[in-house]
């Protein structure tokens, strides 16, 4: 959708063309008044660095010898791009987005639900639903580690397919699988919340009337209450899925990228921080930035909302 | 509702409160098993006979000074951060959902990558900037890309909050007389209210969870929030993590976030339940 310049209302009466034309301008006046604070200070704290970053990535740059800063054009990423380790990186990246995005979306829609039709101990629920969101991720992550451990943990021990002396960090599948555990149960109450403001939204008489129309409790809900949350699902699933892209603390905590469960952001925060490779570093940023940029895109083309031309939509 | 409907809503109910609080027992129990138990091993929920440590855990973490100054400055600047971050999000995400101007979709496209971006690919940078303004290592250091951090999500979330509001009602305001910033201010911030809770709760908690920021622009307590100050905080034997004491360590720092869900919490209820918003 291009941006329209033109206030809607001038286009419904032609005879108050100029008269509109000036509250247009004033409207516009206003807008980009309202949206300057935000615009400076987004762009204050992220322009320079990000374009600092595009910048380091086509020198062999550490940190180490910064004295033998030397351009080397696009090697930086032809050498993260033809090493095995960076796809082994992107690829279970990618896996714990889908399937912790896909695992919350449907908890969290299950929790609104409920939260929407509950009628006793609300502010209890709701409070609950409010810990996981609110405890930083270092506590989940430390939480469900200590929880997994064979030598402090529970959860061995009330599981009853498995040996007390199961070491879930040993191998990849429970190494990860912990990992998402902490991530899931850390992340659905956001996805819930903003479900359960996109639900609140859903016009009770619609809901009434498509009973009345004989709408089974399926039919209802695939036909007017997801219609009318996609904004809010959209909200839901983008964050989300571009959170769960970079995740960092949980791994950095229960694992620190040991068996293969690595992320893009970790691999990155290597590179920088623990070898001090500025260059190379950077070419990985500019790459993670990329492909989230890529997801970004897919997610709004799927779910087909833009929020500049909701006016108009609506 | 029907008798099913209502099983299901309790089931769910219970389901959810075991979800969110079962984890939180775990690292209170946790917390109560005595340092020795630990570095021998003591699997299980509950601490084991003996194996218990009363208070010991916690007045061990309460009397040391870098964890009490960490929860000082978590609380100080998560808030100052939600504050203005709510307020200067609030205005864009008005214009973004009701008013027509040039450079929207800049916004919108703006405020989308830096909620994309690596956070660990700004901090070099940052590192330098800050040092050479002399925030490096302070409270101000730490405001200040929180709020650039979270005004994404404010806007995203206030503007799809925005989009539902009846604005005719803006409209009728402006009919009889009211100006633009009228109509804004007397009819859709009340309105509004409810929105803007539920994106000070989520910019509050995204400010208090940070922990790439929180290690690599503060270098001493003066300004260390909790994330940071508990990942340093290993112990004697960095081999083996004092799991009691850092769940001691969690509890205290969760505490805050208890109470402050249940101040905001009833304005959440209120705003997303009541009739006020709906069309």
């Amino acid at each position: 959708m291009t941006s329209t310049v033109v206030a809607p209302d001038s286009k419904k009466d032609r005879r108050k063309t100029a008269q509109m034309s000036d509250r247009s301008k004033a409207e516009e006046r206003l807008g980009q008044k309202l949206v300057l604070p935000a615009i400076a200070l987004m762009l204050l704290v992220t322009a320079f660095p990000m374009l600092r970053a595009i910048y380091l990535s086509v020198f062999n740059y550490s940190l180490t010898a910064p004295d033998d800063r030397e351009f080397v054009g696009a090697q930086n990423y032809i050498t993260a791009l033809t090493d095995p380790l960076f796809w082994e990186t992107t690829l279970n990246t990618v896996f714990i987005m889908v399937v912790t995005v896909a695992v919350e979306l449907v908890i969290g829609f299950i929790f609104a639900m409920v939260m929407h039709r509950v009628i006793f101990a609300r502010g209890v629920i709701r409070t609950s639903i409010l810990i996981p969101y609110g405890i930083i991720t270092v506590v989940s992550g430390f939480a469900w580690q200590f929880a997994f451990s064979n030598s402090n943990g529970f959860v061995n021990e009330w599981l009853p397919f498995l040996d007390n002396s199961f070491n879930w960090f040993g191998e990849y599948g429970s190494a990860i699988a912990a990992i998402m555990v902490s991530e899931i149960w850390k992340t659905t109450p956001f996805m819930s919340l903003l479900l359960l403001a996109g639900l609140a939204q859903v016009s009770e008489d619609m809901l009434e009337a498509a009973k009345v129309d004989g709408a089974t409790w399926w039919q209802r809900l695939w036909k007017v209450v997801l219609p009318n949350m996609r904004s809010a699902i959209m909200v839901a699933v983008l964050f989300r899925a571009l959170d769960a892209y970079r995740i960092f603390d949980n791994i950095f905590v229960m694992t620190a990228g040991a068996q293969g469960t690595e992320s893009v952001s970790f691999l990155t925060y290597r590179q920088v921080i623990e070898q001090f490779q500025l260059g190379i570093g950077s070419a990985l940023s500019v790459l993670l930035f990329l492909s989230v940029l890529v997801i970004a895109g897919l997610i709004v083309k799927i779910f087909r909302v833009d929020l500049a031309a909701a006016r108009q939509e609506g | 509702m029907s008798t099913k409907n209502r099983i299901g809503v309790v089931i769910g109910a219970v389901l959810i409160l075991v979800w969110c609080l079962l984890p939180v027992a775990w690292i209170i129990s946790l917390s109560f098993k005595s340092q020795e138990a630990i570095t021998t091993g003591s699997p299980g929920f509950l601490p084991r006979d003996g194996g218990g440590a009363g208070w010991q855990n916690y007045s061990d973490v309460i009397a040391d000074d870098q964890f009490r100054r960490a929860i000082f400055n978590s609380i100080g600047i998560s808030l100052i951060a939600t504050l203005l971050s709510v307020i200067i999000a609030t205005l864009a995400a008005y214009a973004i959902a009701r008013l027509e101007f040039k450079g929207k979709k800049f916004v919108l496209t703006t405020a989308l990558i830096i909620a994309m971006f690596p956070v660990v690919a700004l901090v070099g940078p940052l590192f330098d900037m800050w040092r050479t303004f002399g925030i490096y290592d302070t409270w101000l250091g730490l405001i200040i890309p929180y709020m650039s951090f979270t005004l994404p999500l404010a806007i995203w979330t206030l503007s799809a909050f925005f989009r539902e509001i009846p604005w005719e009602m803006e409209q009728a305001a402006q009919v009889d007389g009211a100006t633009s910033w009228q109509a804004f201010r007397k009819v859709i911030v009340p309105l509004a209210a409810p929105g803007v809770f539920t994106a000070a709760i989520l910019t509050f908690f995204f400010a208090w969870n940070d922990f790439v920021f929180g290690i690599s622009l503060t270098s001493t307590e003066a300004a260390r929030p909790i994330p940071a100050a508990l990942s340093f905080f290993v112990g004697n034997d960095p081999f083996n993590r004092p799991a009691s004491l850092l769940a001691a360590g969690a509890v205290v720092s969760t505490i805050p976030i208890i109470v402050i869900v249940l101040l905001f919490q009833r304005k959440i209820v209120a705003g997303l339940t009541s009739g006020a918003v709906k069309g």
